[in-house]
Order: structure tokens, then C-alpha cells, then sequence
């Protein structure tokens, strides 16, 4: 067997004795307006990939189900919570009015065109500190969707639209994870993107749980439903789950959704992951008085360890993913606080210059 | 007839920067003609579509001003380069490093001792009572001596085989970028072609410009911090500005991003204040600080001119350096050259009509069909007047105009301006050119090997800007000479 081998290291590159200067104090940190853009570049990109799931796996229930289009697509238009908005501008709940709205409709702030498009323009605003490959990537999806309409296409034809969304999204996600260093730049992103994913798979849990689960006493029967696998599907954990459980229960799938340890997926994780970025960025930082940023992260988290699937269920799952939304909300809402506010950033004190 | 190549190329009656006449290309272009004409049908277009494709993906787009649907454009990229040999090539750079030593040494100048007014090589009013004099910018000392860090010169190509200085950038030029970009995709779509032609290279242009900014940071401070300030996301040249900050890998600001404490600049980071040190300016001063300029700024950073006049921060390019700028004042630069410099300019003007000179004035309004009319203080093509193409009643206007307020306009001939083979529709059309070296005035004068060609894709049209029509080449500056073919030339150069 050839052994491992390894290659001379090359000379440092030099082009001005001025550039020998030490490493920067300043190479982790960043401005925040910039990272509050990076932010929200990854938090929209994981919106709209979210969005062409829940598409994707009901076009393939609906392909499956035959003619039947009965009442499978009225419950995404509840994900998003607004149904007024559809009601307004849309009459009929058929799959190509519910996938206009979704993925196409321009003047819907919350479809996936909307979605691509302000992630494109907060990386827009921030190019200069995102790879190359990373804008680019996002530039081709962003045209790929646009250059897309509904009207006129197969269910065949949108199901391979919203499978290639998925995966030049994470074409996208791999370029961010491949190429860029990891400083707070990518810290703030895989932030943004953790807390957008942890957010969609508990709103996915929440419409199906409702809509697939007329009585309580049904959690622990073995049901292994064409809708319930589908779910898992959407969040691409089917096979992950049957690793873990096997057949299918109500209990269970909440259970791998909400607090899997190691599922990318699951609210858990995510949440995991988005901690370990923050307290990435406070290690890269100075020290601050107070960071309400981590202490909330923090307490959700530990409420979904040390959460009681069975308890929860009694005690209604509608009312638990409600709260696990709101407190994620805060989570977000002292992000802002703590690290793009221009108000509370302005009140830490100046400090004196590093000794070069 | 179908394939793309130069058999029926017409050179018409202008000088053809790759082609001497409609059969004859010059020595420094034989290898790019021969390369193009030896391609399968079809292969240059579609080569060329790559390109456009590529724009598209790289989202190299500029804005356009009022323009309320889509406001992001590609800027029209033709793959035919503009081709420029060694000795050409040493020439414009003399003249270029010549033009930025006394341009710099004038502003010093004007706003210091005013030795050029006192001694009435150019009227004193006419540096004072510009628009873009800036009074509060008397007594300044940049760091280093240095006002002009960044300039894109415009040069034309004559009728008469001639270049001429057309136009001095001194504020915030702009396009180096596409200058890059047009190189990385020259060299992905015809690689074999730039490998044997032999072409300098531009890459480092960065690199060049990170040092000439470092080069200007407080003498006490180690390891600078040096940004880029943008007016932000809506402005024509963000994508520039993102670009070479990304390139120079340093932060890209806005105003609001800073701030002045303690006399100090500083930027907000998520960590709180962070010291500044060096700023690479692309607002114009009037935007830089609502508190020494235009107080009604949202762009600019107040206080930002008082930390600037402390040392405590170096700007590139410094504040007055528009003064250069001015119209009117370039028609005094070869006086310029050879008042501080004791030399004869080595790149000419173009013929220059100050109508604030009586005489002049007369002679402009009498041939308003024969020349160019321009406002004293406008880019981008706009508040012109091209006689010979406009209707009586616009050259009326602006006959009313120049008697108004005559110390705003110039007037000039009209050039005819040299052409390079452009791809129009499936065959080669000779389209006008311009072409804007970059100088960086750091430590010394460093010339980018190239520059931007700017062309005008409109047929028969003379204006190049992006704004209004125009596109780009790579411009190629050989990197070694090629035999003495055209040797023979050497009287248009001198």
C-alpha cells in the first residue's frame, strides 16, 4: 500500500514587505451590517428550499393518489399562515393556484421566488464576503426559478422543477460548507440557516400533525400511512427514520422530527448547530456583560432535550410546536439585538487599540 | 458568408486598430485574425453567447439610472480584443506617468501656495469659481503628498493614427473591474489564443491597489485597516466597489457602517467599534461628510473631513481632487506638464474650446455643427452636444446655453474615433473605441498593462458609455514585440 505522503510546503506568497505584518486582530469579527445580510441570505435560501419540499412531496402523493386532488394542497397554504393573502387573489385550492402561490407568485412576500430573491439580494450586499462560487450558485438558482412559470407545465415537469431547486439549493449549501472559512461570516450563516430549518420542520410537523390526526389514541398504532412516510420524505428522513424505528408511529415521527439527536433535520439539531455558531462567534469576540442571544438559544435547546414526546402529545402537540415557534422567534428577535442592532451595538464601550 | 471569420471585413475610412486595410492585418493582430478565421463555422458565436451566459451567471451587472423595470444590466461584452504592441504600449505609459506626476503637483498646488495662479499660467478664476474647487480642502496636507491614488485616463485614437487625451478621472473611475473580468473570461472561452499571442497580464491589479492604500495609513500603525466605501447596493458601480474589496480582501462599507468618535473613524462590527485607517473613497465629495460638504448627505460619514485633516485617516482619492477634472481646466494641462515638470507633453490633448474666452466662445457658437459641445462638470456622456449628429433646434439649445453660463462649456472637434472589429449579428463590423488605462500613484506611478475598451455598439455611434449604448473588450497589451512589421509606424506615435 502507497503511503500517505506528504507534499512540500510552499513558500508564503509575498508581494510587499508592508503585507508581513502579523495575523489581523480584526479577521474574525466583522461589520455587522454585513453579518446581519449573511444572516438572512442563508435563512431565505433555507426558506425557499423548504418551500420546494413541501411541494415536491405533495406532488408526489398527488401523482401516487391518481385524480384525486382532494383537499392535499389546502394544507400548505396553513403552513404559511396566510391564508388570508390566498383567499384574496386566489379562488380554487388545485395544485397549479397552490404552486402559483407557493413558488411563483412575485408580489407574495413569502413564495419561493419572493424568498430566492431577497436571499439574492442580501448576498448581493454582501459579495465581497461570500465566496464567489457561493454568489454565483445563488445566482443561477435565483435565474433558474425565475426563467420558470407554472401555468403550462405537467405535474411531471413541476416535480422535476422542485427536485432540481432542491438540489441547486444544496449545490449551494455544499459551496458555503466547502469554501468559505470558517469565521464569523459562516458562523452567522449556518446560524440563519439552522434556525430557518429547525422553524419549517416543526411548521411541516404541525399541518400534517393536525390534518393526519383526528384522535390522541392513535399515536402509538403502527400505521405506516402513505401520508406519514411522505412527510418524512419531504424532510428527506425517511430512510433515516426507518434506521431508528422502523415501522411507523405518530409518537415516533414527531419524536425523530422534533428532538432526533442526529438528524440534520430535526428541530434538535438544528437548534444544536445553530448554538454551536453562536458560541463560536462569542469565542471570536470580546467579552459582552449580558448576550441574551445565547441565552435563549440555550433554553430552547434544553427544553428539547429534556422534552417528554408522549407528555407532549397529551398535552397537544399544536400547542407545543406554537411555543416552540414564538420562543424561536426570540431567539431571533435577540440575535438582532445583540449583534446587528446599531442602537445596542453603539453602547459598547471603545476599545483601546491592540498593542501591533 | 456564414461563418464568423474576416474575409469581408471592411475597415472603411477609419483607422482600424487590428487592421491596416480591409485585407491586411496589422503585425501585432495577425495571430488573433489568423486564430479567429481558422474556427469551424459557428464556433465564434457560440463562444460568444458563452460569454454572454457567463455575464449572466456571474451576475456582472450595472445599474441604470431611471430605468424603473429590471435595473440591473449586463454591461455587452465582444470577444475581439483591442491590440496594442510593446512599443505603443511604452509610449502611453510615459505619457500617463508624466500627465498623474503634474496633475498631482497642480492640485498640491492650487490648493497650497497657488504658485500656477499667481503666475497666470491659468486664470485664477477659472480654478476658484469651479464647481468642483473645494475651498474647505486649502491648506490640506495628504498623507504622503499624495492627491490622486486612483486615475482612469481616457485616451482616444485619431483619424491621423494619433492618441490623445480626451478625458483625466481623477475622482472615482470606474470599470477596472470589468477590465479583470473580461480577462478571466477571455482566458476561459480562448485560452489557446491568449497563450500564443502572448499578452500582459492584469491580475494583479489588486494587489497593486491594496498596497498603494496601505501605503497611505498613519506611519504609527502597524497593520492598517483599509476599506472600501460604497454609497451602497443602487449605485452604478456597486458591483465594482464589492469586487475590489473582495479582491483586496478587506471590508466593504457604507456610511452608515461608520462613524467618528474621539477623532477617530471607526466601523461597527458585531463586536462593537473597530479603528480605520485607510479609506478607499467611491462617493464623491459632495456625499463624503454631510458636515464639510453637502449637509444634506445620507451617504457620507459626519466629521469623517475633520479626522481626515488630523492624519488620522488617509482617503483615496483625497477630497478636490475633481478640481482635475473639470472640463475646462484639462485644457490647460499640457500647460500643466510643462510648468511643473519642464517637459513637453508626451500624450497630447484634444483640441480644446474654452467658451469662458471670448474668442473661442465666438468661434464655437459660430461652428456648432462641426464640434462636440460639453458641460464643464458631467460624466457618462451626459450634458453633451454632438454637433454633426444633432438637430437644429438641440444645438440651438445649446447655443442658448453656452451664453448663459460659457465658463461651463468646453467645445472640441469632432474626432473620429479609431474602430476594432465587434461581432454584429454573424459577421465583423468595425465599431469605435476608447480606452482607459488605470494609474495607481502610490509609491511610485504603477500603470495596469491594459486598460478598459470601451466601444460603441450602436453603428456609426460615438459614445461608449455604459450608460448609453456601449460595451467592452479586452484591451491586450503584448508582452513581447513581434517582428519589425509594423516598426514603420513609429511616426504615429510621436
Amino acid at each position: 500500500m502507497i503511503p500517505e505522503t506528504r507534499l512540500a510546503q510552499p513558500e508564503p506568497f509575498e508581494f510587499d514587505s508592508e503585507s508581513q505584518a502579523g495575523f489581523s486582530p480584526h479577521s474574525f469579527t466583522m461589520l455587522s451590517r454585513v453579518a446581519e445580510s449573511i444572516y438572512w441570505m442563508a435563512r431565505y435560501v433555507e426558506r425557499a428550499e423548504n418551500i420546494a419540499r413541501f411541494i415536491d412531496v405533495n406532488i408526489t402523493f398527488t401523482l401516487d393518489a391518481g385524480d384525486n386532488d382532494f383537499g392535499q394542497w389546502e394544507p400548505l397554504i396553513q403552513i404559511t399562515g396566510d391564508e388570508e393573502y390566498y383567499a384574496e387573489y386566489y379562488k380554487k385550492h388545485d395544485h397549479l393556484s397552490v404552486i402559483q402561490f407557493l413558488a411563483f407568485d412575485p408580489k407574495y412576500v413569502n413564495s419561493l421566488i419572493s424568498s430566492l430573491n431577497m436571499a439574492r439580494e442580501n448576498a448581493r450586499t454582501v459579495r465581497e464576503a461570500i465566496p464567489s462560487e457561493v454568489w454565483e450558485q445563488l445566482n443561477e438558482l435565483y435565474h433558474f426559478v425565475r426563467g420558470t412559470e407554472a401555468s403550462g407545465t405537467t405535474l411531471e415537469g413541476l416535480a422535476e422543477f422542485f427536485q432540481k431547486v432542491k438540489q441547486h439549493s444544496h449545490l449551494y449549501s455544499g459551496l458555503l460548507d466547502a469554501t468559505m472559512s470558517r469565521g464569523d461570516g459562516w458562523h452567522f450563516a449556518n446560524m440563519g440557516r439552522m434556525i430557518e430549518r429547525a422553524d419549517k420542520t416543526s411548521r411541516l410537523l404541525d399541518v400534517k400533525y393536525y390534518t393526519l390526526l383526528p384522535k390522541v389514541s392513535d399515536v402509538n398504532t403502527t400505521i405506516d400511512d402513505l401520508q406519514w412516510s411522505a412527510l418524512l420524505r419531504s424532510v428527506s428522513g425517511f430512510e433515516m427514520y426507518r434506521k431508528r424505528f422502523h415501522a411507523i408511529t405518530v409518537q415516533r415521527v414527531a419524536e425523530f422530527l422534533v428532538r432526533d439527536p442526529v438528524f440534520p433535520r430535526s428541530c434538535r439539531f438544528c437548534l444544536g448547530q445553530a448554538l454551536e455558531s453562536l458560541r463560536a462567534i462569542i469565542e471570536n469576540g470580546q467579552a459582552r456583560e449580558t448576550n441574551s442571544a445565547i441565552e435563549k438559544l440555550t433554553a430552547l435547546k434544553v427544553h428539547l432535550d429534556e422534552l417528554d414526546m408522549r407528555n407532549t402529545i397529551d398535552c397537544g402537540m399544536h400547542e407545543f410546536i406554537d411555543d416552540f415557534q414564538l420562543r424561536l422567534n426570540d431567539v431571533g428577535a435577540a440575535i438582532f439585538e445583540t449583534y446587528f442592532d446599531r442602537a445596542q451595538l453603539d453602547l459598547i464601550p471603545l476599545v483601546s487599540e491592540q498593542s501591533q | 458568408m456564414n461563418s464568423t471569420d474576416f474575409s469581408d471585413y471592411d475597415v472603411g475610412t477609419f483607422f482600424d486598430e487590428l487592421f491596416a486595410s480591409d485585407t491586411q492585418p496589422r503585425a501585432a493582430a495577425q495571430a488573433v485574425v489568423n486564430f479567429i478565421n481558422q474556427l469551424p463555422p459557428g464556433e465564434y458565436k457560440r463562444r460568444q453567447e458563452a460569454v454572454d451566459q457567463a455575464l449572466l451567471k456571474l451576475g456582472i451587472t450595472f445599474t441604470v439610472y431611471g430605468d424603473e423595470q429590471g435595473t440591473e444590466k449586463i454591461f455587452p461584452f465582444d470577444c475581439i480584443p483591442r491590440i496594442v504592441d510593446t512599443f505603443e504600449w511604452s509610449h502611453i505609459e510615459a505619457g500617463l506617468r508624466q500627465r498623474i506626476t503634474a496633475l498631482n503637483a497642480f492640485i498640491n498646488d492650487i490648493y497650497g501656495p497657488q504658485e500656477i495662479l499667481k503666475e497666470g499660467i491659468i486664470p485664477r478664476e477659472l480654478v476658484t469659481g469651479a464647481k468642483s474647487y473645494r475651498k474647505v480642502c486649502e491648506g490640506l496636507k495628504p498623507p504622503r503628498g499624495i492627491w490622486c491614488h486612483i486615475t482612469g485616463t481616457d485616451l482616444i485614437r485619431h483619424s491621423d493614427g494619433g492618441i490623445y487625451v480626451l478625458e483625466d478621472n481623477l475622482r472615482c473611475p470606474s470599470g477596472v473591474s470589468y477590465v479583470l473580468q473580461n480577462r478571466l473570461l477571455m482566458r476561459r472561452t480562448f485560452p489557446k489564443m491568449i497563450s500564443a499571442v502572448g499578452v500582459r497580464p492584469v491580475d494583479d491589479y489588486p494587489l497593486h491597489l491594496y498596497s498603494t492604500l496601505r501605503h497611505l495609513a498613519p506611519d504609527d500603525v502597524a497593520d492598517p485597516t483599509v476599506v472600501v466605501l460604497t454609497p451602497g447596493i443602487y449605485n452604478s458601480a456597486y458591483y465594482e466597489h464589492s469586487f475590489l474589496a473582495q479582491q483586496m480582501g478587506v471590508e466593504l462599507v457604507e456610511g452608515r457602517d461608520l462613524v467618528v468618535r474621539d477623532g477617530f473613524v471607526y466601523m461597527r462590527t458585531t463586536d462593537g467599534f473597530e479603528k480605520v485607517h485607510v479609506i478607499y473613497r467611491r462617493i464623491d465629495d459632495d456625499f463624503l461628510d454631510p458636515e464639510a460638504f453637502r449637509p444634506d448627505s445620507m451617504l457620507g460619514v459626519p466629521g469623517l473631513l475633520d479626522v481626515y485633516r488630523r492624519g488620522n485617516v488617509a482617503l483615496a482619492n483625497a477630497p478636490g481632487t475633481g478640481i482635475a477634472d473639470d472640463k475646462v481646466i484639462y485644457a490647460f494641462v499640457p500647460e500643466m506638464i510643462r510648468y511643473y515638470l519642464g517637459t513637453e507633453p508626451i500624450l497630447p490633448n484634444v483640441d480644446t474650446y474654452v467658451c469662458e474666452v471670448e474668442e473661442q466662445r465666438k468661434y464655437v457658437l459660430a461652428n456648432l455643427d462641426k464640434l462636440v459641445v460639453k458641460a464643464a462638470n458631467e460624466a457618462g456622456g451626459y450634458g453633451m452636444l454632438i454637433g454633426p449628429h444633432a438637430t437644429q433646434e438641440e444645438r440651438n439649445k445649446f447655443a442658448e446655453l453656452i451664453k448663459a453660463d460659457p465658463r461651463n462649456y468646453i467645445a472640441q472637434p469632432t474626432l473620429s474615433l479609431s474602430r476594432v472589429p465587434t461581432l454584429t449579428g454573424d459577421h465583423f463590423e468595425g465599431r469605435h473605441v476608447d480606452l482607459r488605462p488605470y494609474i495607481l500613484y502610490g509609491k511610485d506611478v504603477w500603470v495596469l498593462p491594459g486598460g478598459l475598451t470601451r466601444v460603441a455598439l450602436r453603428k456609426g455611434s460615438l459614445v461608449v458609455n455604459s450608460s448609453q449604448g456601449g460595451g467592452s473588450k479586452d484591451t491586450w497589451v503584448l508582452a513581447r514585440e513581434f517582428d519589425s512589421v509594423t516598426q514603420t509606424d513609429e511616426t504615429l506615435y510621436t
